[in-house]
């Protein structure tokens, strides 16, 4: 069709639309500006993370203050229990192994927030709610739906009792 | 008119001092290439010169017969100089602009044009060329300080042969003028007669002595 015989409000052929005239109708991208974005993008994406990785081993964690875990001298091995680090809104479980290490670890389970308790049958801390398991001795998840680690609370034992110092993933 | 500022090519001024392709050409986004163009007009007769800027058609004709899609006009009515990744150096451009503006340059194998100084007029400061301009025959000013100060009318229409062309760019022209005729003429300087219409052109040089 000619362009004079269009009606003046019909859209322009689709020829014209493939060639606009005007700045703000051009949405046409070269194969050579994507394959630039996309080469230029995938390094500002390395180098962010370069960045937060070196910045992430610069900041210290252990920035919250150590508190004293009270009554944990009396824990015998395979025994466990309950404490809040580093605020009160952070439950926590203390175990000892039946080997006689101190580990602690936060209670709440990296799959749905339920407790953990400790099974020290197993040499385990066990999430009832959807029968997840993670090994005693490090945190790592061995069995059950959890995927991450249990965040792991450090410990200084002192002369005076068992000190919970920092979190650590 | 509004009080927008707009840009006026008096072609009776020029002085012929080259200083427009000078700054033009010192621009570091095309240095050494001057945008501006300063014409000679009937040289044997005449020391007379006309710049050439980019008159920034409504309907740019360099833009439609763009087969790489590469020259686009920004929403404030101003013509862009060809696109670097898409301009394939074909010169439809330079052949079917009616002011020969754009220019082939072999050395980019790119087309470039005047753009207006878009990195100036667009942060609202002056084209470099009518900044520098001595006697103002390029004049970047309100239409209210051009009517103040010129005698004569400011167009921006041009007819060649059969096809009306209106610019963004304004010429000054004699009172009563309300558009420069341009049709074909013969090396004896016989107009050819278009089909089914007396040949109408206006000698421009004519019109410069005039205002």
């Amino acid at each position: 069709m000619d362009d004079r015989d269009r009606p003046p409000d019909a859209r322009p052929p689709r020829w014209q639309e493939d060639f606009p005239v005007r700045w703000e109708d051009d949405h046409y991208l070269t194969r050579r500006e994507l394959t630039k974005f996309l080469t230029l993008g995938s390094g500002l994406l390395v180098g962010a993370n370069v960045v937060l990785a070196a910045l992430g081993r610069r900041i210290p964690d252990d920035s919250y203050p150590p508190v004293r875990i009270e009554s944990a001298a009396a824990l015998g091995p395979g025994e466990s229990l309950l404490f809040r680090y580093p605020t009160d809104q952070d439950p926590c479980i203390l175990v000892r192994t039946r080997a006689g290490a101190w580990r602690a670890y936060s209670q709440v389970c990296t799959h749905l927030a339920c407790a953990v308790v400790h099974r020290p049958a197993e040499d385990a801390l066990f999430c009832p709610c959807h029968l997840g398991w993670f090994a005693e001795d490090d945190g790592r998840p061995t069995a059950g739906p959890p995927e991450r680690r249990l965040p792991r609370i450090r410990l200084d034992v002192r002369d005076d009792g068992i000190y919970a110092v920092g979190v650590g993933i | 008119m509004n009080g927008e500022r707009a840009f006026f090519i008096d072609h009776s001024r020029c002085i012929g001092c080259r200083a427009c392709v000078q700054a033009c050409e010192e621009c570091d986004t095309h240095r050494g290439h001057s945008m501006i163009h300063l014409e000679t007009i009937e040289r044997r007769d005449t020391i007379q010169t006309a710049p050439q800027v980019c008159m920034h058609c409504e309907d740019p004709i360099c833009a439609k017969v763009c087969p790489a899609d590469a020259i686009k006009m920004t929403p404030d009515g101003v013509v862009q100089s060809s696109l670097k990744p898409r301009c394939i150096g074909c010169s439809n451009c330079v052949l079917a602009c009616p002011f020969g503006v754009p220019k082939y340059v072999a050395e980019f194998d790119q087309m470039m044009k005047c753009d207006m100084c878009y990195d100036r007029t667009s942060a609202g400061k002056k084209p470099m060329c009518a900044t520098v301009c001595p006697s103002q025959a390029l004049a970047f000013v309100t239409p209210a300080e051009i009517e103040r100060t010129r005698r004569g009318a400011a167009v921006q229409e041009w007819r060649f042969g059969g096809e009306t062309v209106r610019t963004k760019v304004y010429v000054m022209v004699p009172a009563g003028v309300p558009a420069i005729r341009v049709d074909l003429v013969r090396r004896d300087g016989s107009p050819v007669a278009p089909r089914g219409r007396a040949p109408v052109t206006d000698d421009v040089a004519a019109m410069l002595g005039e205002v």
